[in-house]
Formats: C-alpha cells, structure tokens, sequence
C-alpha cells in the first residue's frame, strides 16, 4: 500500500474514532454534574453591575 | 530620545528597501506596490518624527471622549469608522459589478475597470476590509470587556490596525493592477500574503496575550468563537498560499500545488474562510452583542459550547463540497457532502440560541431596531445554513453549481447574517464608545433596516429565479438529443434578474449611506429631535377611581 491508501484507512478507521471520541468528551464537558451553576455565572458574567461599563 | 531616533531611522531604512526595490523591480505591478510601501513608511516615519500630538489630534478630530474609560479603546474607535469606510467602498463596487453584469458597456474598455479585475476588489473589500475591520474592532472590545483586562501589548494592537489598513490597499490597488493568484478570496500575491502573516500574527498575539492576563476565571463563549477565527485563519491562510516566487523583486508567484490537490486546497481554504471568517468571528458577536442588546443572558450556555464544538469539528471537513463532480476522488466528494449535511443541526442550534435570547422580551423587535436587526441577521444565518446543505448534496449541486443561485446563497448569508449582526454591532457600540447618550437618530436605524431587508430580498429572490432558470436551460435537450439553448441566449434571459439584483444592491447601499450619516453625527456628539419609536399610552381621564354616586 503506497503512503496514500495508509493515511485515507488510517483516516476513515482510527483517526476517525479518536476524533469522535475527543468530540463527544468535548460536548459532554457542560453537562458533568453542578455545571449548571458555572454555566449561569458564564452566561450573567457580561452583565455584572460592579464591572458594567458598557 | 534615543528610541525615537532609532524608531525613525527604522522606518527611514524600510523606505530606503522599498525605494531599491521599486528601482530594481521586475514588473509595473510590483514597482506601483513598493512605491505604496514607501510613501507608508514615510508618512509613518513622520508622524514619529513630529511626536505624539498626533494622537492628540486625530482625539480632536474624532470626538474621542476626554475620560479614557479602563480600557484602551481608540483602536475600536478607529475599526468601527473604516469598517463604516470600507463597507460603503465594497457595496458600491458590488453595485458597480452588478451593473456590468447588466450593462456590459460599464466595463469601459479599460483593463483596470473589467468585471474581471473589480469582481475580485468587490470580494476582498466587502470580506475582508468591511468583515475584517468589524472582526478586529469587536473583538477587542469584547476580549476587554469580559476579560476585564485592558489590550495586552497596546502598540502592537495599533499596528494590526494599520498594518492592516495596509494590507487591504496593496491587495485592493494589487486586482486593478492585475496582480492575482487566481485563487478565489486569497488572490494577493506572494509579497502582500507575507504581510499579512505578520499582521496576523500580531493580532493572534494581542488576543491571546489579553485572555492571558485576565482578571476574570472563564473565558466567555464569544472570546473561543473569536479565538477559533484567529488560529484556523492563520493556518488557512499559511497552507493556501503556499508559492514559489519567480523572482524576489517581481509579483508574480507559483503555487507549490497543482491540479486536483490545488483545488482541493483552495477549497479547504475558502469554505473555511466562510466557516471561520464569515462565521465563527461573526457569531462571537452575536453571542456578546445579542445578551447585552436585550438585555438577558443568553438562552442556553451548554448549547453555545455545543454548537461551537460541533462547527470545529464539522466545518473543516466539508470543503469538497465545492469540487463536486470534478476529478476530486469520489469518496471525497461524498465525504464533504454528508459533513455539510451535518452542519445544518448545530448551525440551526446556534440560530436558535440567538433568538431564544429573546424569550419574554419579544416585544423588543417592536420597539428596537437594533435588536430588529440581529433577529433578521439570525434568521439569515439560519436561511443560508440551511439553503448551504441543501446545496451540497450531490444531486442538488449539479443544478445549482455554476449558476447564480451560488450567487444568490453567497449574499443572503452575506448581506443578511454579516452585513445585519455588524451594523447592530455598529449601532450598539458607537454611542458608547464616545460616550454619547444614545443614537443621533434610532428612527434612521429603522430606516437602515427596512433599506437593507428588502434589498436583500430583492438579490436573494432574483438569483433564485436566475439561478435555477439557468440551471435548468444549461441542461435541457432537445427531442433530437441537442442542447436547446446556446449559453450567450441563457445570459440574454438573464437581464431582468441583472437588474433587480443591481436594485436590490441600490437600497442596501441606500441604507449602508444612512448608517454613515447616522454614525458621523453620532460622533460630532449631535441629537436628533425626533419621535420616539414608541409611546406609552395612557389617558389621564379613564385612570382615576370610580367616584361613587349618591342613589337617588
Ligand atoms: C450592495 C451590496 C452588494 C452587491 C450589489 C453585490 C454584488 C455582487 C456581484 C454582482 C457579484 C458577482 C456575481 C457573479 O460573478 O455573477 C458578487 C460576488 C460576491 N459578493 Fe457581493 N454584493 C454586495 C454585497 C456583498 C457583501 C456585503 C458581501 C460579503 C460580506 C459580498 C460577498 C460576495 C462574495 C463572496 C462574492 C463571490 C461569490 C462567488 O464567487 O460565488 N457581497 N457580489
Ligand atoms: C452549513 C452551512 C453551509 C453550507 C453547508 C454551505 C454550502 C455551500 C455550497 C454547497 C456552496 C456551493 C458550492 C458550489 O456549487 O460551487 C456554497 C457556496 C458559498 N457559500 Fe455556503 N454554505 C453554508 C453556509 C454559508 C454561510 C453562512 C455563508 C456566509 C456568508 C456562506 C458563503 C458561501 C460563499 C461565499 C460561497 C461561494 C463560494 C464560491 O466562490 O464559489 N455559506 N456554500
């Protein structure tokens, strides 16, 4: 197999996987347990009266 | 003293190279572009030389509020008049092609006024001037804001503004000239792409090195959007452009690629241009602008996270999508078409974050413009979202590919998603950032919205028609197993749509101008006495107690 057919199957194959699973891992990170709080502060944290300047 | 003299005499020497540069030149083109460099480093070298009241000035000339607020604005304030600038620039040449494109006589029989060489001035300016000046004012003011940390590297963020002024003339003089690549969206040359690296760099430097010495734990949603632009251009722009110059003091350059994977390059490179550039870096707007204009939080943070991750992921694999039915192997074909397919859930995701933002606070499209805008701005982003995968299927394209209905989805996401989030985010951050107490006129912001909505409708709607009557003429035979029509027939049946697109394109310019004035008298400090867009009723007469009445 020429360098070519390695890399499209290593592609298709591992590659694939290991993407898949960085992925989910990466979208599943909000949801762990006691992020909503975090996620509320994230979200209110541009409207901060003390800090407010515009 | 003595860094001044060395700060001059460096720009004396960059003046001297481009001087020797322009005298050794190998072509006109390259020659007419060191003598641009040269006369910038000379108007640089003297402004260093007459000191700083030139800061000084251009404040005066500006309005610049005296009380410089914590953090360092007046790179934004700069970004917020040329993207006001280039903007009106890129629409008229947009007009000015549309109306070739009706009335081929405009082209004027000179070469530097052919549809060839301002088509490509259209796209740059409108891309990469109007786009990229908003990117860069917005997401200074914004990594500022929800860092709470002034600009790391205050002189060098100034020199990304410039440098990139720069950058923008050498490409733009560069197409008149016929300097070009020929690669679609990156056609400056060897030379001007070098520059840009540097600029680029810089800003990635100034982004980063202000998330570094924030002063607040998370790093809000609109700064990774931002982020995500920053790096994911960079490598684009590096990997694209990637050449051979014929010769160090002449134009011309060869790309290190060629045939199939040249396109396919090309095509990673321009649909992420429209993934990262015209997407990710406009929806770190939204997800800053939209909260602080309606004034709530946005709707759900996790799904910001998602959708972010989810456009990472996808959009860098659906460039083929661009080289359907071409020598481009046909797995990979298939493979950008079902990561188009998927793109559509998280663009919609985002689209409905963004205006589920709104929830419990919808009477606002009544009564604000701004937010009328961005509300339009996402429904754009999710029209062409959705028109864009439809698109990429297979069957589709080989309609669609080549005709105007390209055109017509190009600009509805254009003019609809990054033309309306930018004058909102126009609108919004003007009164501020001279310290005004509001808007001269929110009744021309109303204006400025109904202009620019039928405008577009009036583009979308006739490329549609062309497009697909295009489309469907290119591929019609005839009982005896011809072509039916010829193609100059096909651009004959075209003319009418030529010119409702060229109207549509008069009444977005139309409201672009308003926006101009609006803002410039915003600016000189001035209030128009107008009507409020709405008035509370009340009547006096019917709110008061019933009054008894004695029985009789
Ligand atoms: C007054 C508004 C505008 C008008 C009248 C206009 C008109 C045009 C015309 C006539 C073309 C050439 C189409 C062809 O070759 O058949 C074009 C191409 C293009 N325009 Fe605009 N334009 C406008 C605004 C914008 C804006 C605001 C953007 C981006 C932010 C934009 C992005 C583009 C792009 C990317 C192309 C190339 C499309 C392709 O190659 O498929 N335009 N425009
Ligand atoms: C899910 C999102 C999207 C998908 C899957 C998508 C898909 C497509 C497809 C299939 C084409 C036609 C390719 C061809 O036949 O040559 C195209 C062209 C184009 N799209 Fe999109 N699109 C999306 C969103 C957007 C957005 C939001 C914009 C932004 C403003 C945009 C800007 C463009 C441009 C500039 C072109 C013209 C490229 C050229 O010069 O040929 N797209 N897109």
């Amino acid at each position: 197999m020429n360098d070519y057919d390695t890399l499209r199957h290593f592609a298709d194959s591992w590659g694939l996987v290991f993407m898949t699973i960085v992925f989910v891992v990466l979208v599943a990170w909000p949801f762990l347990p006691g992020s909503r709080e975090r996620n509320n502060a994230a979200a209110t944290m541009i409207f901060d009266e003390e800090h407010d300047d515009g | 003293m003595e860094t001044l003299v060395m700060r001059a005499g460096g720009w004396l020497v960059v003046a001297l190279l481009a001087f020797f540069a322009l005298a050794y030149s190998a072509d006109a083109g390259f020659a007419v572009h060191m003598g641009i460099v040269m006369l910038a480093a000379l108007i640089t070298l003297v402004v260093t030389l007459r000191g700083a009241d030139y800061g000084a000035i251009a404040r005066g000339v500006l309005r610049v509020p005296a009380d410089q607020s914590k953090y360092d604005d007046d790179p934004i304030r700069w970004g917020v008049i040329a993207t006001v600038f280039w903007g009106l620039a890129g629409f008229l040449a947009g007009l000015y092609i549309a109306l070739q494109l009706a009335f081929p006589a405009l082209n004027l029989g000179l070469e530097w006024t052919t549809f060839g060489r301002l088509r490509p001035l259209h796209t740059s300016a409108v891309i990469f001037a109007f786009g990229g000046n908003a990117l860069i004012a917005t997401s200074f003011y914004i990594v500022q804001r929800t860092c709470r940390a002034r600009l790391a590297f205050p002189a060098l963020a100034r020199f990304v503004f410039w440098g990139y002024q720069l950058f923008i003339v050498l490409a733009a003089t560069g197409y008149l000239l016929g300097i070009t690549e020929a690669k679609e969206y990156a056609e400056p040359e060897w030379y001007v792409d070098l520059w840009l690296t540097v600029v680029w760099v810089s800003y990635l430097a100034v982004f980063v090195g202000t998330i570094v010495k924030r002063s607040e734990p998370h790093i809000y949603v609109a700064n990774w959007f931002f982020l995500s632009f920053i790096i994911t251009v960079a490598m684009l722009h590096l990997v694209n452009n990637l050449s051979l110059p014929v010769s160090f003091l002449g134009a011309k350059s060869y790309a290190a690629f060629s045939g199939v994977q040249d396109a396919l390059t090309q095509w990673w490179y321009g649909h992420n241009a429209v993934g990262f550039f015209l997407t990710a870096g406009f929806l770190a707007m939204m997800y800053y602008f939209v909260p602080k204009q309606a004034e709530r939080p946005v709707y759900s943070y996790r799904l910001s996270i998602i959708h972010f991750w989810s456009l990472i992921f996808l959009y860098i694999w659906a460039g083929p999508h661009h080289l359907h039915y071409t020598a481009l192997p046909d797995w990979a074909q298939t493979l950008g078409m079902v990561f188009s397919v998927m793109l559509w859930m998280p663009s919609w995701g985002g689209m409905i974050n963004g205006l589920m933002t709104l929830n419990g606070a919808w009477d606002k499209i009544r009564t604000d413009p701004i937010i009328r805008m961005m509300v339009m701005a996402l429904a754009f982003y999710g029209m062409s979202t959705f028109e864009g995968p439809m698109m990429s299927i297979k069957s589709v394209n080989s309609l669609s590919h080549y005709t105007d209905w390209t055109i017509g989805h190009v600009h509805s996401g254009a003019l609809g998603w990054n033309g309306m989030i930018t004058f909102a985010a126009l609108y919004y951050l003007t009164p501020r950032l001279w310290n005004r107490q509001r808007l001269y006129s929110l009744r021309m912001v109303n204006w400025h919205f109904w202009l620019a909505t039928v405008g577009i409708v009036l583009y979308a709607a006739s490329m549609w028609v062309a497009g697909i009557m295009q489309g469907l003429m290119w591929r019609e035979y005839g009982s005896d197993g011809y072509l039916v029509y010829s193609f100059a027939e096909v651009v004959a049946a075209m003319f009418p749509m030529y010119v409702i697109r060229a109207a549509g394109g008069v009444l977005y310019l139309g409201g672009a101008l308003i926006m101009a004035y609006n803002i410039a008298m915003t600016i000189a400090g001035n209030l128009r006495t107008e009507k409020p867009m709405t008035e509370t009723p009340y009547n006096e007469a019917a709110d008061r107690p019933l009054v008894p009445v004695a029985a009789e």
